[in-house]
């Protein structure tokens, strides 16, 4: 604000006028200042602020190093303001508004207008430069404007990603007061529920079956937690028949290929990536082939004792797998999770569950040293022969 | 004529508690009712909340993580189900997703990592595999962290794991189903220290005994724990005693 003098108006032959607005207020900075609703002049040279008769506020255009727009609020609203960049005021410049500004930028703001010719204009403007062109003896102070350009060329940059952070700060902030009201109801209706299912609990028997099933179907579409419902009463959510019904028939086949057992992540993979669109938590996936065995189709799930969990077909039987992995032992005289898994194309984890039940059944022996577990053949079995 | 004895008190009282049950039945009611009617209060209020603020909770991860921080304190999940209220919000396909894709590194680096890998390079791994969007990219640990917490529940092993505290503090995300007692996480974290100062080495078990203060046995039997998992490879060219080395914790390069 300080690069501002006080002037009189005097339009002289070099000099044309551009542009007149009217509605303008000035900022020293970001601070708002007195002069505002007042008339603004474009001409070549120069920008003139003035209000009523008398004074004007004179600018003169070489200390504008760049201009920029500046948004505030929402997109399209009407407080537009521009920023000019300055240089720094040179010695033995004329009295103006202000002695010393902390800013280097003044800000102009234009009331219920939201368009950018002055913006367009004033950029010509400066394009052309037209007090260089000859240095007349009214102006006696020269422009040397060079190497200041470079520093404010990155403070610009810096001070637009500042407003763009402040502005998406305050959106933030919007947001999150809204979701602190969310919560707080949402609190309550935990508790709400908590009460409920404590009573559940307690009372066994004097709830109705199916107010139970809408509570347990209140409480999955809140995303509550509850250990009373979860297993104790059916779960008979159609969405949840409909796509146990959808697995069963995209799985059928690559289960039969890898040998009739898939592991539950292989499976989840493999049904989002099917769906491209909508895809299923882990817990949908879950309660989807829990109904599977009740709905008759032909896979299962069946979790292991080391808690491993896969999707079987129902066709497979251990006994067959029993068979297979033993006679690979056979062949092989001695096998590990690893290399049965190279062997035979499946998984690691499902190879060494094959070689547990092979054990459990009493046809394989362990082998557990650093070295990793490794499986033989029971030759106990073979004694007498 | 109040009894307080005999036959007529004992009557009296059964009376008294099957209306006393009557009425808990009906207040009972009441408050089913209760709670669908706030359901649906709560839910058109989620959608208004939706509707304003969704495209900002896609965009930033600052938000997502608040929002997570504030549901788990109150005990919701907003991603069991996507049929859920607060499927409205869309963040849960951003979640599942990143999910699936968890699993697929983790399952292509499991030969070299021996099914342990260290959150950042997890981090690093799935920057490169997404897309090239802006809104791919930024994806931050603590995104990881919930989706990968998802996957416990489908049974194959896969686990969070924390090693460190305070400032050193770091996650390990495993993905095969070893059971990792206290003691072998703890190794982890000493390993995991050790790599984060300019020499990256191996531990020995004189290290484990000096800076875990475990008595020797105690020590072996963690480190060859860890090696018979395949999480660990010995050295035996290391003087003065072998020293252990963990694949899954070395830094990728390139």
């Amino acid at each position: 604000m300080d690069r501002f003098e006080y002037g009189e108006v005097v339009i002289n032959d070099e000099e044309s006028v551009i542009l007149r607005e009217s509605g303008a207020k000035i900022y020293d900075g970001d601070n708002k200042t007195a002069f505002e609703g007042g008339l603004l002049e474009l001409t070549t040279h120069r920008l003139i602020w003035s209000k009523s008769s008398d004074c004007s506020l004179i600018l003169h255009l070489m200390y504008v190093v760049y201009v920029e727009e500046e948004r505030t609020g929402f997109a399209f609203s009407k407080s537009i303001k521009f920023i000019l960049h300055l240089t720094e005021p040179l010695p033995g410049k004329p009295p103006g508004p202000v002695t010393k500004s902390a800013f280097n930028h003044v800000k102009i703001a234009f009331k219920d207008k939201s368009d950018l010719t002055f913006l367009h204009n004033l950029r010509e403007v400066l394009q052309l430069k037209k007090w260089l062109v000859n240095i007349t003896p009214n102006n006696e102070i020269a422009p040397k404007a060079a190497p200041i350009k470079i520093r404010t060329g990155i403070v610009g940059i810096e001070r637009q990603i500042h407003e763009k952070h402040k502005e998406t700060d305050e959106n933030i902030s919007k947001a999150f007061q809204d979701l602190n009201k969310l919560m707080v109801m949402a609190k309550d209706m935990v508790n709400l529920s908590k009460t409920i299912s404590q009573k559940i609990r307690d009372k066994q028997g004097d709830i109705t079956e199916d107010e139970t099933v809408r509570f347990k179907s209140y409480l999955l579409s809140l995303g509550v937690d509850d250990p009373v419902t979860r297993n104790s009463f059916k779960n008979d959510s159609q969405f949840h028949e409909e796509l146990a019904k959808q697995i069963a028939d995209v799985l059928e086949n690559p289960i039969k290929e890898v040998g009739g057992m898939m592991s539950l992540a292989d499976v989840y993979c493999r049904v989002n990536r099917a769906r491209g669109l909508e895809l299923l938590s882990p817990e949908d996936l879950l309660n989807a082939c829990n109904l599977l065995a009740k709905l008759n189709l032909p896979l299962f799930l069946r979790e292991f004792e080391s808690g491993v969990k896969v999707l079987q077909l129902c066709s497979h039987s251990d006994e067959k797998i029993i068979k297979v992995t033993v006679s690979q032992l056979k062949e092989k005289n001695s096998c590990t999770a690893e290399e049965l898994a190279q062997d035979i194309g499946i998984p690691v984890l499902l190879a060494k569950e094959r070689l547990l039940a092979a054990e459990k059944s009493g046809q394989a022996c362990r082998d557990d040293t650093i070295e990793g577990l490794r499986f033989y053949p029971n030759l106990f079995l073979e004694v007498d022969r | 004529m109040r009894r307080k004895a005999g036959m007529g008190a004992i009557q009296k009282q059964k009376l008294e508690q099957e209306k006393y049950r009557d009425k808990g039945t009906e207040l009972q009611e009441n408050q089913l009712e209760l709670m669908s009617k706030q359901l649906e209060v709560f839910r058109s209020n989620l959608e208004d909340f939706a509707a304003k603020h969704r495209s900002e909770i896609k965009r930033n991860p600052q938000f997502r993580r608040q929002f997570q921080e504030m549901c788990a304190s109150i005990g919701v999940d907003p991603l069991a189900s996507r049929k859920g209220f607060w499927s409205v919000l869309g963040m849960g396909d951003f979640y599942y997703e990143l999910g699936v894709q968890i699993v697929e590194v983790c399952l292509a680096t499991n030969h070299r990592t021996g099914g342990l890998i260290r959150l950042s390079e997890l981090r690093n791994l799935l920057i490169k595999a997404r897309g090239k969007r802006k809104e791919h990219q930024e994806i931050t640990c603590d995104d990881l962290l919930q989706a990968a917490n998802k996957l416990y529940m489908l049974g194959s092993g896969f686990r969070v794991i924390r090693v460190g505290h305070g400032k050193m503090e770091d996650y390990l995300v495993q993905s095969v189903a070893a059971e990792l007692s206290i003691d072998h996480t703890a190794v982890l974290g000493l390993a995991e220290m050790g790599n984060n100062s300019t020499k990256s080495s191996g531990i020995t078990v004189s290290d484990v005994i000096n800076r875990l203060h475990w008595e020797e046995n105690r020590a072996k039997m963690a480190l060859e724990y860890l090696v018979k998992e395949g999480l660990a490879w010995i050295d035996l060219q290391s003087k003065p005693e072998k020293s252990y080395w963990f694949p899954s914790l070395f830094s990728a390069t390139a």
